[in-house]
């Protein structure tokens, strides 16, 4: 029987989703350190605040802001640099002789990876909360599981898209990963609120779907967080929702070429180089 | 003899660690690559503080705070650097059991590797260092700097770090893929309990007294006191009390303090690394892969 090209790739989604909602789970000590990670950067930077006498609302932000790094660290780790732990151990190949959509593999790697982080993360603001007393007021519910879902589709969708390069980088993979992690975390606002960084930098980082996301959670969690905010939350949700469109074109494309490109230099199976 | 084996050792494995960590890109992407990340790790600190002083960098407490986080650098990047060389060098590259079969000494070779994970650390804390105090006038005076004490604290303080690390090196033989979860683990109580970016006296009771018994409590402050003693008495005297928890201890005791801590702990990490290596040569696990 030949399955429709739909349903194969919906059945790659669901296999590539599999490891990383099931596998995640069968090892208890790596949720243990997911969570508790975040927990001791949360805390040393909300023990900053305190010791300045801040308002208890940027401690919220430390605190919001340390369970959203579990998403921007799976998109980099685990998204884009994915193409490359598998390149290293052997299974690029294999990927590509697949009759399927390089964007069905990601796709699945994404729902799975967003599934576990997302208990993860939501584990991490719920201690932190609890350690440093946080009070979130939610006004507007529905906005929130919005803003949160458009951030979590444009945010995954330009991990696609940095799929594509890792899938050619050598050694540089780990080290674009880590050059990656602390310049967005200022960027992007993740234990301040981003205005703070100025008009022009706030609107240079927001390429990154997760500062709009951040700044826009903070709104929504926070009574004082309008006027804290960069952009309007109807504006923010209307830009999110077009880097949703943009990274999935992008990363589309990107793959295509990448692809090319690693087959015609003969890249795509080079190990340890 | 065995003594120029060791060095030579150490020497090639420091070439090798250079190779490893540089040769991917070229010269100026590596050096814009050792710039930016240790910056902008410091700036998101610059900004918090922004956000609530509105700018006034003339507080003691900033330069308390920048000291401390750009130091810091050394606490994550050599307990990292240690046991990442046994991680990568059996998961990655495979060629940890080739070393082993080597006629060379083990330590050495780690050492080596970490010495290039030390130099290059030492880079970072020193642009990020140069950049505080020209850029946002972080109150380091090179008249007023403390050279005897600096020296002595770096190398009390580096030998520490490298044992600490020494000895999680050897609890990477026997795992998984959680060497680096226990690393940033151990790396992330330091940066909380340690008076890295805020005074130990912010912590609740309980959390300073462990504070008091961490040796990287008292390097991080006899390096504070040795790079920028006038802030560090105008912290105390501006609060009019003990800020730092550790105002009244001095030089030599923090001295004394960290030459016990680092004896004590390279005696239990040589105890520990050997014990883990032994656990790992009966079990197999020295040319051991689990995907990483």
């Amino acid at each position: 029987m030949s399955d429709g090209w739909i349903i194969k790739n919906l059945r790659a989604v669901k296999g590539r989703a599999y490891p990383r909602v099931v596998g995640a789970q069968r090892e208890p000590s790596w949720v243990f350190f997911e969570v508790l990670l975040p927990l001791f950067t949360v805390a040393a930077y909300a023990y900053v605040y305190q010791f300045m006498d801040a308002r208890q609302e940027l401690i919220g932000y430390v605190v919001l802001g340390g369970a959203m790094t579990a998403f921007w660290l799976n998109v980099l780790w685990s998204m884009a640099a994915q193409f490359y732990w598998e390149k290293e151990i052997g299974n690029l190949q294999l990927y590509m002789i697949a009759p399927i959509s390089r964007m069905s593999i990601l796709a699945g790697m994404a729902l799975g990876g967003m599934f576990s982080t997302t208990v993860n993360a939501a584990s991490t603001l719920v201690i932190g909360a609890l350690i440093f007393n946080i009070a979130f007021h939610v006004v507007d519910p529905v906005m929130l599981i919005a803003i949160f879902m458009v951030t979590m589709v444009a945010l995954y969708g330009m991990g696609m898209m940095f799929a594509s390069l890792y899938m050619l980088f050598g050694r540089e993979a780990y080290h674009m990963s880590n050059l990656l992690t602390e310049p967005v975390y200022l960027a992007s606002g993740f234990y301040f609120p981003v205005k703070y960084l100025g008009v022009f930098a706030a609107a240079g980082a927001s390429f990154i779907p997760i500062t709009l996301g951040l700044d826009a959670l903070r709104q929504l969690f926070f009574t004082s967080g309008a006027g804290d905010a960069f952009l309007s939350l109807e504006l923010e949700l209307g830009l999110l929702l077009g880097l949703c469109a943009l990274f999935m074109v992008l990363a589309h494309y990107s793959l295509r070429y990448m692809e090319y490109l690693g087959k015609a230099t003969g890249r795509l199976t080079l190990r340890w180089q | 003899m065995a003594v120029m084996n060791d060095l030579r050792t150490m020497k090639n494995a420091a070439w090798l660690g250079w190779q490893m960590e540089a040769n991917w890109a070229d010269p100026f992407l590596f050096a814009t690559y050792s710039i930016v990340k240790p910056i902008s790790a410091t700036l998101i600190l610059v900004f918090m503080y922004m956000v609530v002083t509105g700018g006034n960098t003339d507080n003691p407490y900033f330069s308390y705070m920048f000291v401390g986080n750009a130091l810091y650098m050394y606490v994550a990047e050599v307990l990292f650097g240690v046991t990442w060389v046994i991680h990568d060098d059996r998961e990655h590259y495979m060629t940890l059991k080739q070393v082993y079969i080597a006629p060379i000494n083990f330590y050495a070779y780690i050492l080596g590797r970490s010495a290039i994970k030390i130099a290059i650390t030492t880079a970072g804390v020193i642009i990020t260092l140069v950049f505080g105090v020209l850029v946002l006038g972080v109150d380091i005076f090179l008249d007023d700097v403390d050279w005897l004490l600096l020296l002595g604290s770096v190398v009390l303080g580096m030998g520490c770090i490298c044992v600490l690390g020494l000895a999680l090196g050897g609890i990477t033989f026997l795992t998984a893929r959680h060497s680096i979860g226990i690393n940033e683990g151990v790396a992330g109580v330091f940066y909380v309990m340690s008076g890295i970016i805020f005074p130990i006296t912010a912590l609740p009771a309980w959390a300073q007294s462990i504070s008091k018994v961490l040796p990287i409590t008292y390097w991080m402050d006899s390096m504070r006191r040795a790079v920028m003693p006038d802030a560090m008495a105008e912290l105390s005297t501006a609060a009019a009390t003990d800020v730092t928890g550790l105002g009244g201890v001095s030089d030599l005791y923090i001295m004394v303090y960290l030459a016990i801590s680092t004896a004590v702990f390279f005696a239990l990490s040589l105890g520990v690394f050997r014990f883990a290596d032994g656990v790992a040569r009966r079990k197999g696990k020295i040319d051991w892969t689990t995907a990483y």
